[in-house]
């Protein structure tokens, strides 16, 4: 018969965090900028068809870095849990503070009691009346939640990318401004030339009524299609 | 009913509702919208009567009257019964008023959530095929007497045409080339229209008959209410054309209605 080894829980927390932290921290890095005219979630993704970046509902866009099939599973768990909100009760009543605190207890959960933790970091984006109203909510792969002012960083280099954007960002920049600030921030960082098909785009725009989720086409990105 | 089901607690991951469907996750959760009665007395509920929809140059236009009756009663005069189904369609619903406006919430909420979810819009003939089934699961009912019937239309961006839809109340789908009506006032409006729709009418052209329709519907069928200019009543019509769906503003339809309520005899 075997002695099962005891293991305490300090150790059994770390070893899953440094287990998620490893697989998030390979994921390809994501900017979102909260700007007087909208909120821009931009990030580096050579895939056309699985996105990273998403509408969940009126005012609220998804960003996921780390294992696609994981933050796919919590994109579209929350545009349910969004559509069944507004449903029985009305549309107003879809706030990114709830949906952040579903996730944050969902991957909670997951992290202490399923045999792997999720490898995902995951950002909801809620744009509020003006810019002062807007939201943004970190939950890591240990359901930690967290919010952040003016801009978010997922995935690789996001220490470097932080402190670019700290001194050089401003709320008043245009779409294109900021896009092609993200992109040069991003490419510095990556140390490699990114295919300018390469980039995909969420933006919630503040000029738009109810659904204000839309994608930059290649002209507002900045990038002629031979660049 | 739990507050688990109504989208608050915590997340269900891989619920296994049917791929992309809305209306599955609401199945699954035992809270899909439904009225199972036996032997219905249908008095006293509303009724929301005559809509249209006709095809012109740029696209297609939806219109129906305000008026909502139960029994011999105006229950509502100012009822919508033209509503944006999603960014490049519409649906209007006559029959049983109260069973048609969250047969309508329901179909936009799935063809949003589709949307959403598969990164894509379903296609046209797509979303016509859902709204029949959605017909078609209130059978039962229908033949109770709590008919709902609806009128749908869009603008197919494959290749750039307005269509239109019609059904019945077994879930019958039909295309339609030039216009469709249903309701109690439909076959009046039904006849103004053969005589008056021509193939690619301009927007105003179009906006005039789809208003005219409506009075001569008005004049011959009780349930159905006209322009009331004194009451600033309007019917609420919708384009849809390339640049997706619109609202024609009270503005403009009451000069519409002003000028076609001149012309009748």
């Amino acid at each position: 018969m075997t002695t099962p080894f005891y293991v305490p829980p300090e150790q059994l927390v770390k070893d899953r965090a440094d287990f998620a932290k490893k697989g998030v921290s390979r994921g390809r890095p994501i900017v979102v900028m909260v700007l007087d005219v909208g909120i821009l979630l931009i990030g580096e993704n050579s895939s056309p068809s699985l996105r990273k970046i998403g509408e969940v509902y009126d005012r609220i866009a998804f960003a996921g870095v780390g294992r696609f099939n994981e933050f796919e599973i919590l994109r579209v768990a929350g545009i349910r849990f969004a559509d069944l909100k507004g449903y029985s009760y009305s549309r107003g009543d879809v706030t990114g503070k709830g949906l952040a605190n579903a996730y944050s207890q969902t991957l909670g959960q997951i992290f202490s009691h399923e045999v792997k933790p999720y490898e995902v970091d995951i950002l909801v984006a809620e744009l509020g009346t003006d810019i002062a109203s807007d939201k943004l909510f970190r939950v890591q792969f240990d359901g930690t939640l967290r919010d952040a002012q003016s801009f978010a960083v997922l995935g690789a280099g996001e220490e470097s990318i932080s402190e670019t954007l700290r001194e050089t960002l401003r709320s008043d920049m245009s779409v294109t401004e900021a896009a092609q600030l993200a992109i040069t921030t991003i490419t510095e960082a990556e140390g490699h030339d990114i295919d300018a098909s390469a980039w995909e785009t969420g933006f919630l725009d503040r000029s738009m009524t109810r659904r204000t989720f839309t994608r930059l086409t290649a002209d507002q990105l900045g990038l002629t299609a031979d660049s | 009913m739990n507050s688990h089901n109504l989208g608050t607690g915590p997340l269900r991951l891989g619920e296994t509702a049917e791929g992309s469907s809305f209306t599955s996750v609401l199945e699954n959760r035992g809270i899909a919208p439904s009225w199972r009665v036996e032997g219905v007395s249908t008095e006293g509920i509303p009724e929301a009567t005559t809509i249209l929809a006709i095809t012109w140059a740029d696209g297609v236009l939806m219109a129906g009257d305000r008026r909502a009756t139960a029994g011999n009663i105006i229950a509502h005069r100012r009822v919508r019964k033209v509503y944006p189904a999603d960014e490049y369609s519409a649906v209007a619903i006559s029959g049983t008023a109260g069973m048609a406006v969250e047969m309508i919430k329901l179909f936009q909420t799935e063809l949003e959530h589709y949307e959403k979810i598969e990164g894509v819009r379903l296609s046209l003939e797509g979303k016509a095929n859902y709204l029949a089934r959605m017909v078609r699961a209130n059978l039962t009912l229908a033949f109770q007497g709590l008919v709902v019937v609806p009128l749908f239309c869009g603008f197919d961006e494959t290749d750039s045409t307005g269509h239109l839809y019609s059904f019945d109340v077994v879930g019958g789908r039909y295309d339609e080339l030039s216009y469709a009506t249903t309701g109690s006032g439909g076959s009046e409006a039904r006849s103004f229209l053969k005589a008056a729709w021509q193939p690619n009418i301009d927007r105003n052209t179009a906006l005039s008959i789809a208003v005219e329709a409506l009075v001569s519907a008005a004049e011959e069928d009780s349930a159905t209410g006209g322009p009331d200019l004194r009451r600033k009543i309007y019917p609420n019509i919708l384009t849809v054309t390339a640049d997706g769906v619109s609202e024609v503003s009270d503005e403009e339809l009451s000069e519409v209605s002003a000028r076609v309520l001149e012309g009748r005899p």
